[in-house]
């Protein structure tokens, strides 16, 4: 038994929605051609990533039907893509929906927004504040939307509750050619992340990343398949493509044997300290008296002296 | 004590990077073709190879605009970069125009002091930027800009002038970055080993300007802004006080030449404060 999946690492055009979806649907033929029972798109696959204000000036209602034009696809495949999502009480959400036979299984919204460097998603969006599984018919899945998996909790929340593939679709921008390496550094960043979350949560890891240039900032591609062993199956190129690789069922059960960190999590160990340190206003906060005075700079010789 | 060196440039990689950038940012907005300035100096010869790799060499046109106190260096530097890049070359003598606007000014052509050689630098600077963006019309061609990040951090340009362009693809690469992607791409050797100059009056270079070596003034530049060292830092990296202050000055005082022009706030949404939209939104 074998599952086939395709992740279409795409360009999509900023704030068009409409030119978007002919794209999905145009990418989706080309997936059903290739028999692919589980087709994955980028973060906001169908609004584009730098919208700034133009964020809730798109935004659409799940119920939409722009959105159900693609859910009704899922009849044929399982699809997971995304957009910005509107809510009834006007909350803007960086959404995923897995789509099946139909129907929305789950809608993830983007528990962590990044709102440093170049990223602005804390100022346009309202954050998730759920992290929960898929159940589908080719198995149970964890959805997190970039950033999200810079916060391992996101995965190993996913873990505990069962899913056997983490899907990860994201819009990663490029930075770092002042390196020796033969790649970006954060292209480098990201591999040991994806690599990181295949073997310590003993999943698959689909990671389809998209490509393009909004405002001079290149998305750089790289999709990828990692099995539960952290080897990596197939990778994707800096332009657009699309990644097909066949999961069986045979590793997720081998690097559950060999290493049974699933079986020996402990989720009531987590949450008994988790409890405690919340109760105790101290616990998260680094106290300046505890820190090496050697570490640390005098602020005020930070100043500039004109 | 030895300071760091300069910023190092993944080559094959920025190559790819800004061959990419340039093909989507130029059509995107409906531009086919380019335009830029050559000046005979490494960083135009920079662009001038990226752009024909990017559009294919029939696509550009690069411009030569000598003045008449230009080195005649220049003028057959910029002839072998064209030549090299395979791109067509018009050579526009300024001379004509410039000399209106300077001579239009009571004193000015006689005024030998620095601000006099700066008012009639920035006058040819902003000649050239006319020449250029006239051609942009002309040609239905998307102006490059040929400013790095050295100068951009330092204000060491005309605003308004050879700091104005619609795309740049080497604003985020210091001097030395420039170099070694230069070499990289085959940019004549001559121009490669030339010292970098404004060529505005005779015997100008860059380095004697910012009194420093580009390699120092990169180095800084790469620890202070892109790894952000707090100054105690850059002090135990070997900066002295001095450099640092008169860095971090003109960093500082140079900001308004990287910025658009402030607009007085008066409505609800104003433009570039709180009306923000990405300007890939209008492509």
């Amino acid at each position: 038994m074998s599952l086939q999946v395709a992740l279409c690492q795409l360009r999509p055009v900023l704030g068009d929605a409409a030119q978007n979806l002919a794209a999905h649907h145009a990418w989706l033929d080309r997936a059903l051609e290739a028999n692919a029972q589980l087709v994955i798109f980028p973060e906001l696959s169908l609004h584009g990533y730098f919208l700034r204000d133009l964020t809730q000036e798109v935004a659409l209602p799940i119920e939409h039907q722009l959105i159900q034009d693609l859910v009704a696809r899922s009849r044929d495949c399982s699809i997971v893509f995304g957009f910005v999502e509107e809510s009834a009480d006007h909350r803007f959400y960086n959404t995923v929906v897995f789509a099946e036979d139909g129907e929305i299984l789950h809608a993830h919204r983007k528990v962590h927004l990044p709102d440093y460097g170049i990223f602005e998603e804390g100022r346009y969006f309202a954050a998730g504040d759920s992290i929960d599984v898929v159940q589908s018919k080719h198995g149970r899945f964890g959805l997190m939307i970039c950033e999200d998996a810079w916060h391992l909790s996101t995965g190993w929340l996913q873990f505990i509750q069962g899913s056997d593939a983490l899907i990860l679709p994201s819009a990663s921008p490029a930075r770092g050619v002042d390196t020796a390496d033969s790649e970006l550094s954060s292209q480098a960043s990201w591999n040991t992340l994806v690599k990181a979350h295949a073997l310590f949560f003993q999943s698959w890891v689909l990671h389809c990343n998209r490509v393009g240039f909004e405002d001079g900032a290149m998305f750089w591609g790289g999709s990828s398949v990692l099995d539960p062993f952290g080897e990596q199956l197939a990778v994707a190129g800096q332009d657009e493509e699309m990644l097909m690789t066949s999961m069986e069922v045979g590793p997720l059960r081998r690097a559950r044997m060999a290493t049974p960190l699933r079986r020996d999590a402990k989720p009531e160990l987590i949450r008994r300290h988790l409890a405690r340190i919340l109760q105790d206003p101290d616990a998260m906060t680094a106290r300046r008296d505890d820190a090496d005075p050697k570490l640390l700079d005098e602020p005020a010789a930070d100043q500039p002296s004109s | 004590m030895t300071l760091p060196p300069p910023p190092a440039c993944q080559v094959e990689l920025a190559e790819r990077v800004l061959l990419a950038f340039l093909q989507e940012e130029t059509r995107k907005v409906g531009f086919q073709r380019a335009v830029l300035g050559l000046s005979g100096g490494i960083d135009s010869a920079l662009v001038v190879e990226l752009a024909a790799r990017a559009l294919g060499a029939e696509n550009v046109l690069a411009v030569a605009m000598p003045y008449r106190t230009s080195h005649p260096d220049s003028l057959r530097l910029a002839q072998d970069s064209a030549q090299h890049a395979g791109v067509e070359l018009e050579v526009v003598d300024i001379s004509t125009a410039a000399d209106a606007h300077i001579e239009a000014v009571a004193g000015l052509s006689e005024d030998l002091s620095d601000t006099g050689k700066l008012r009639k630098g920035n006058i040819m600077s902003r000649t050239r930027m006319i020449t250029l963006f006239d051609r942009s019309a002309r040609d239905h061609a998307l102006v490059y800009g040929t400013s790095n990040k050295t100068e951009l951090m330092l204000g060491y340009g005309t605003i308004y002038g050879d700091m104005a362009s619609g795309i740049n693809p080497i604003g985020d690469l210091y001097k030395s970055q420039v170099v070694a992607l230069s070499r990289h791409l085959g940019v004549p050797q001559e121009i490669i080993d030339r010292p970098p100059s404004a060529d505005l009056w005779e015997g100008q270079t860059d380095e004697d300007e910012l009194g420093h070596s580009y390699d120092t003034v990169d180095a800084f530049l790469h620890y202070s802004i892109d790894r952000r060292y707090s100054r105690s830092e850059l002090e135990r990296l070997g900066f002295d006080s001095d450099l640092i202050d008169l860095l971090q000055r003109r960093v500082r005082h140079n900001q308004y030449k990287r910025r658009p022009p402030i607009i007085a706030k008066l409505a609800a949404r104003t433009v570039n404060l709180d009306y923000r939209y990405a300007r890939d939104w209008g492509a």
